[in-house]
């Protein structure tokens, strides 16, 4: 099984973070993997995304151009992505943000207020972590884990303080 | 009989090849007196420049390494921060040093690196027949500034140790001549000097030696003497522009 | 087995450096190879091992080419526009036969062109690159294990054969995070007689030069360092050859074109097109020889590439004309995706044009 998994959202949103978070999951797991992110200046500010794979194959383009699983985290992100998704592929849209609704038919979409579960919680930074854990909870190929291991790799060494935050934010979303 | 004059041991026998009446032979052998000063020449590595010098390599009798024109600080950094216990010395002319191998020459020096820079000022681009260098004198006639060099359009001459003692790093800046006797005797001193710091571990030190280059400037080799007594050092004082240790006073 | 970590690229040619006994770093900020730089100065004063920020390319490449001189394995990164400042110091290394590893980290160009990956550095890198009659090992990547791999092999082959050697990657591979086993430690096995260490008065001065004004001598330099390339043309060639066995269609990529081919192949296959890939893992010496003989076998060749077409020429070189070879390309920071190189594909095996 492969799965190729689309993160995007603006510069500030978490989205490398948290496509770091699935990467090292899948590490821990044994599977092959892949991340890569945007990079330059689209990260101050602007859209930015990360593509990872997670397969039981050897990864071949580390490039995701048409997703299994959209997260889009802002509206231009959607717009841009959108029409990319594989028929039968996944959507997370975080409604806090996005106002408008996808117009796929062919796909399953998971509406997640992210961003206000995330304040909500005190943690207005975590909303990457709220989504991510509702894709651990719908995606076949990303399971809910060895969610502890994978953060304390995520997590640097000096903000250990902030792991339970993180594993807060992620049962929320798993939780939803 | 008692031996009262030989060649330096840090020299090796090959003949210069420099013209009649230039000083760079004289330079050389300050350099060469230097290193068997201090007994150093077994774990000496000079660098060479591109200029008058290139062949420099041939003449120092410890290990040596020719550099690209104007790069000799940064290969003598790359040598210095890989075996710091040797003494690395760079031979560079006005050229190389001060118009190619300006920002090499300022970042080793604010980096303070512990090398020697011995920096051959002949106002000149000798090797390749006469041009004007950064440090040719205002109205100077050389093959690129045929009818004087125009300061509105060529700029002025860089005063290479007053700039470079505006800096905080470097440990030791002089400039020298060796147009006479005495001036002969206080380069060797001043250049002694330069080693000796590296060898003590203070840092960056760097010794403008004024020069001469008869056949370029179109002169005998005594009125070149007088052209560096008369038109050079005027531009160029001599002394100790920068010293650490607090030993030296501008003359 | 040893463990798996996840790294970027160029965090992986970073440790796999230190681990080949490289203690010395140079380099000059520039994008996308800044995570190199940045580990190296983290990791080196550690070490008791030196990183040191350059005034310029040019500074870098030249302390290079002092650290070669003493015979110690160093290196130096940067991308495209920083690679073309240190040709001139490359050229000089190589004129005075002194290893060392230059990592480029490919950009969009001409110019200053853009940050996004791009491989249009193929001729400057296996060309010469610099004045002079020369070249590099050059070795190119496609994945995170192989910047690890290479930079370890990059070091051995420099050494082994006196010569620079360079590691062509690209943005992408500099940027993504893959698992990793790094390898182990080894250092320089070859003796190095040359290099100027000091002669403790026990021997003639040694001297690290690239001037010969005597043309008899600069043409005898010239003549014995082509009789070395020449053997490691024949010896140090590397490709990878996948689902060639029986293909009609073959694609030639490195790096993360050869990534998005492999899917592009699997895909053809999927669809009843024979198609299969030749990886070159060094493009100089360029693999000559499986590609010579797929000549034979094949229909058509397609270079896919991210440039205007520049490997292409050593592909027609290799298989010698026998065949056509098709470009599929895209250039200043663009990739091409597994469906471009299947419609390209698909489109010469209709007969049409690509």
């Amino acid at each position: 099984m492969t799965t190729q998994i689309l993160i995007a959202g603006f510069g500030g949103q978490g989205v490398l973070f948290a496509g770091k978070f699935l990467a090292y999951k899948g590490l821990i797991e044994g599977k092959n993997l892949s991340w890569l992110p945007s990079y330059g200046p689209e990260m101050r500010g602007g859209t930015a995304n990360c593509s990872v794979i997670i397969s039981d194959e050897p990864v071949g383009s580390p490039i995701v151009s048409e997703p299994d699983v959209l997260i889009a985290m802002n509206l231009p992100s959607l717009d841009k992505y959108e029409d990319a998704v594989v028929p039968g592929g996944m959507i997370f849209v975080d409604s806090t943000l996005i106002e408008r609704k996808v117009k796929r038919t062919d796909v399953k979409v998971f509406y997640v207020p992210s961003t206000k579960l995330a304040a909500e919680m005190n943690a207005p930074t975590l909303a990457n972590m709220v989504m991510t854990g509702k894709v651990m909870k719908e995606c076949p190929g990303v399971s809910g884990e060895n969610i502890e291991a994978a953060l304390k790799k995520v997590v640097s060494a000096r903000h250990q303080d902030l792991l339970e935050i993180n594993f807060k934010a992620l049962e929320t979303g798993y939780a939803l | 009989m008692a031996i009262v004059f030989e060649k330096p041991k840090a020299l090796t026998d090959a003949e210069l090849h420099y013209c009649p009446g230039c000083t760079h032979g004289i330079i050389h052998r300050l350099v060469a007196e230097a290193i068997d000063a201090l007994g150093v020449e077994g774990r000496t590595i000079g660098v060479a420049p591109v200029g008058c010098a290139v062949m420099a390599y041939n003449y120092f009798a410890c290990d040596m390494v020719e550099a690209a024109h104007g790069r000799a600080p940064a290969v003598a950094t790359g040598i210095k921060r890989s075996l710091p216990d040797r003494i690395v010395f760079t031979y560079q002319g006005d050229g190389d040093l001060a118009s190619i191998g300006m920002a090499e020459t300022v970042h080793a020096a604010t980096r303070n690196e512990n090398i020697t820079v011995i920096f051959v000022n002949n106002a000149i681009y000798g090797m390749t027949g006469g041009q004007m260098a950064p440090t040719s004198l205002p109205g100077q006639v050389t093959q690129t500034s045929p009818y004087g060099r125009d300061v509105k359009t060529a700029g002025y001459p860089i005063r290479v140790c007053e700039m470079l003692s505006q800096l905080d790093a470097p440990e030791f800046i002089a400039r020298v001549a060796v147009n006479n006797v005495k001036n002969v005797k206080n380069a060797k001193k001043v250049i002694e000097k330069a080693f000796r710091n590296q060898v003590e571990g203070k840092g960056f030190s760097l010794v403008e030696v004024v020069s001469s280059c008869p056949t370029n400037w179109g002169l005998t080799p005594q009125k070149a003497l007088e052209w560096v007594e008369t038109k050079m050092i005027p531009y160029y004082p001599l002394g100790v522009y920068k010293d650490k240790s607090g030993e030296g006073n501008k003359e | 087995m040893a463990e798996k970590v996840l790294m970027k690229g160029n965090e992986a040619i970073a440790e796999a450096a230190i681990r080949a006994g490289c203690l010395h770093y140079f380099g000059y900020p520039i994008t996308p190879q800044t995570e190199l730089a940045a580990y190296m100065a983290k990791r080196m004063p550690k070490i008791g091992g030196v990183f040191l920020q350059a005034e310029s390319e040019v500074a870098a490449i030249n302390m290079v080419y002092g650290v070669a001189s003493t015979g110690k394995r160093v290196m130096t990164s940067s991308s495209s526009p920083g690679v073309s400042l240190k040709q001139e110091g490359i050229s000089y290394i190589a004129g005075a036969d002194l290893p060392a590893l230059i990592v480029n980290v490919q950009r969009g160009g001409p110019g200053l062109g853009g940050i996004q990956p791009s491989q249009s550095d193929y001729f400057q890198a296996t060309k010469g690159g610099g004045h002079g009659d020369y070249h590099l090992i050059v070795l190119t990547p496609s994945s995170v294990q192989e910047m690890a791999d290479l930079t370890a092999l990059a070091f051995d082959l420099a050494d082994k054969y006196r010569m620079p050697a360079m590691l062509l990657a690209d943005g992408t591979m500099g940027q993504m995070m893959e698992p990793v086993v790094l390898p182990g430690e080894s250092h320089a096995t070859v003796e190095k007689p040359w290099a100027v260490t000091g002669t403790e008065g026990k021997r003639k001065h040694n001297v690290v030069n690239s001037l010969y004004l005597v043309p008899d001598e600069l043409e005898k330099t010239n003549f014995e360092r082509f009789e070395r390339y020449a053997y490691i043309e024949e010896n140090e060639a590397r490709y990878e050859s996948y689902m060639m066995e029986d293909a009609e269609y073959c694609l030639v990529a490195f790096g993360i074109a050869a990534r998005v081919s492999k899917n592009a192949v699997v895909a053809l296959r999927a669809k009843g097109i024979r198609a299969g890939l030749i990886r070159p893992i060094t493009v100089w010496p360029f693999p000559k020889k499986p590609i010579a003989e797929a000549a034979g076998k094949v229909r058509v060749f397609v270079s896919v590439e991210l440039s205007m077409g520049q490997m292409i020429e050593d592909v027609r070189l290799s298989e010698n004309c026998k065949k056509p070879v098709y470009l599929c390309n895209r250039a200043g920071g663009k990739i091409p995706n597994p469906g471009e190189i299947i419609a390209c594909v698909e489109k010469i095996a209709k007969g049409g044009d690509v």
